[in-house]
């Protein structure tokens, strides 16, 4: 059946390249979600009227953040080549993509980890306050778990982003589905390759909204 | 319990300086609930607010519990917090925590180990009258009970003060009064100073010993309450205490029972913390020769005796109405001849 209509797709190198695309979406999630917190935690922080307020800090961040969010992805590989070459050691394979995927993703995700920690109501940050709460124990045990919710829905917007980004970083030779849908589909002239890697994307895709979104209510209290 | 001296606090805006508190003076008392009063905009919240030094201070100092609030280093003054609580209008509870880790909160910050804390917890919710709602969400909670969890809250580290910030200002007077009920209930049972602020007369009646009237970041009046109910000396405080004594739109509702026959001489009677109105009208009827109406009235019970206004219609001859008002003034009740006379 499956063969019938696509014909020319090779199932060992479909599902290859949808394990590097997993892997690539996988850890480049996890670093993002990290430091994209990390960055959005310093942002908010930093601000004014804020625990650790600091003009210096919070420019230089937010300058960071604002021009690393603003270069096109695929120029953002290209530049990053040296850099990845230095840490990874090589251009080949799916890790060489992470760096890129990783700096591309993690300033997107801090303002949106920014903008969730200014929803939470200061009264609940000062009502900690009252009770001897320290700084750690307000960003531990107040601002994150109180914004956990849209963390959570935007690492998953973060995410999907992330699943078209491994798609381009097969430019650099990372592999993955993007990988096989231009070489093998689009270059070959197979369009069933191109249609089943774009099919395996959209249930990636689908699979990261769907968990996401449970996840999202299942914390949601308010 | 609780020193204040000098207390200034100045805000720097885009619009210039704002004095939101002027060299206030206040000594409160261990054990006494105090309340302060005054307008939006008064300076209630930011004086409150320095007692735990979420505001500091521009000048003056802060005395609670012995301790200067305002030259503790920073683990020092974390550790002052948790023997002070504090409730607000809009109780700033934690939505992604349970009543139970809620409540639990302070214990965590205070280091309690999780065993004493699940003690401490159950005691606090039987406390609050909350049983069988430790394992909702604050979303889940009417206001009434969400304050509720925050009193308890406030009360998990056994707090020598407890600071109330408008805390019954977003909810109706029926739940109110039970939050308040809940309030005195803990200043007996626990002994703890309570101070609250609050632009409602009526939380200053039903609970306070002693009040404060602010104005303008000043204190204007303060002192018991009852004697402040008895003599306002500011004009802004008898506007404050006219809300808890006279019936609404007394005088007009009065100008029309005026005008109905059989109504001679109307009189108002202030009573001040004293309870004779139980007797009071049937000794005059018993004793006199004369009809007495009753028009109007509203008497309120505080924490040190009553206070009210009463409004009586008296018919009979001159010389009977002089020794029924005679007698009143032997009662040590106010009177006053306000028509007819
Ligand atoms: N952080 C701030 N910056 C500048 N001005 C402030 C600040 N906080 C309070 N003020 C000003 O100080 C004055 C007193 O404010 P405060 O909140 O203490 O009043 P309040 O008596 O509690 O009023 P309400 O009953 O409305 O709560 C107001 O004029 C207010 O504008
Ligand atoms: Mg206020």
């Amino acid at each position: 059946m499956a063969e019938i209509f696509f014909p020319n797709v090779n199932w060992d190198r479909l599902w290859d390249a949808t394990v590097e695309t997993l892997y690539m979406t996988g850890m480049s999630v996890v670093f993002t979600f990290l430091f994209g917190t990390i960055l959005g935690l310093v942002l908010f922080l930093t601000s004014k009227d804020n625990m650790w307020e600091n003009r210096i800090i919070h420019g230089i961040t937010a300058a960071f953040v604002n021009i690393f969010r603003s270069i096109p992805f695929i120029i953002l590989i290209v530049l990053l080549i040296p850099f990845t070459r230095a840490i990874v050691g090589s251009m080949l394979g799916p890790s060489a993509a992470l760096p890129a995927l990783i700096i591309g993703a993690a300033p997107f995700y801090a303002r949106m980890v920014e903008i969730a920690l200014r929803e939470i109501d200061k009264g609940v940050i000062e009502a900690s306050r009252s009770m001897g709460a320290s700084n750690k124990e307000i960003i531990f045990k107040v601002l994150l778990p109180e914004s956990m919710p849209a963390l959570v829905s935007g690492i998953t917007v973060t995410s999907i982003a992330l699943v078209s980004y491994t798609a381009m970083a097969g430019f650099i030779g990372a592999g993955g589905l993007g990988d096989m849908a231009f070489r093998e589909g689009f270059q070959r002239r197979n369009e069933d390759v191109t249609l089943m890697a774009t099919i395996v994307i959209l249930l990636i895709v689908f699979a990261v909204q769907f968990i996401g979104d449970r996840l999202t209510h299942k914390l949601d209290k308010r | 319990m609780i020193e204040l001296k000098g207390i200034q606090k100045l805000f720097q805006t885009k619009d210039g300086q704002v004095t939101a508190v002027d060299n206030v003076n206040l000594t409160i008392d261990k054990g006494e609930i105090f309340g302060v009063i005054g307008y939006s905009g008064a300076g209630k919240s930011t004086l409150i607010r320095m007692l735990n030094m979420l505001e500091r201070p521009t000048s003056g100092d802060v005395i609670l519990d012995e301790k200067d609030m305002g030259s503790l280093s920073q683990s020092d003054l974390r550790f002052a917090r948790q023997g002070i609580g504090m409730i607000f209008q809009h109780f700033n509870l934690l939505w992604s925590r349970t009543v139970r880790d809620n409540i639990a909160f302070p214990l965590e910050i205070a280091g309690v180990s999780k065993e004493e804390r699940n003690k401490r917890v159950d005691e606090l919710i039987k406390l609050v009258g909350l049983e069988g709602r430790g394992g909702s969400y604050p979303s889940q909670l009417s206001g009434g009970q969400k304050q509720r969890v925050g009193i308890a809250r406030a009360l998990a580290n056994n707090p020598k003060v407890l600071l109330c910030d408008e805390a019954t200002s977003a909810l109706d007077p029926k739940t109110t009064d039970s939050i308040l009920d809940l309030l005195v209930d803990i200043n007996e049972k626990l002994g703890l100073t309570i101070v609250l602020i609050t632009h409602e007369m009526h939380v200053i009646r039903k609970i306070c010993h002693r009040v404060a009237v602010m104005e303008n970041g000043q204190v204007v009046e303060e002192g018991d309450v009852l004697d402040v109910f008895k003599h306002p000396k500011e004009e802004m405080t008898k506007e404050f205490v006219k809300q808890v004594t006279e019936p609404e739109e007394t005088e007009k509702s009065l100008e029309h029972l005026f005008g109905e026959k059989g109504i001679g001489q109307v009189l108002q009677l202030t009573f001040v913390g004293n309870d004779v109105t139980k007797h009071l009208i049937t000794d005059l009827i018993r004793t006199y020769n004369v009809t007495i109406n009753i028009l109007q009235g509203k008497i309120s019970s505080t924490q040190n005796g009553a206070y009210g206004s009463l409004f009586i219609g008296i018919d009979g001859e001159p010389e009977e109405l002089t020794k029924v008002i005679d007698h009143i003034k032997k009662e040590q009740v106010e009177v006053e001849v306000i028509h007819g006379g």
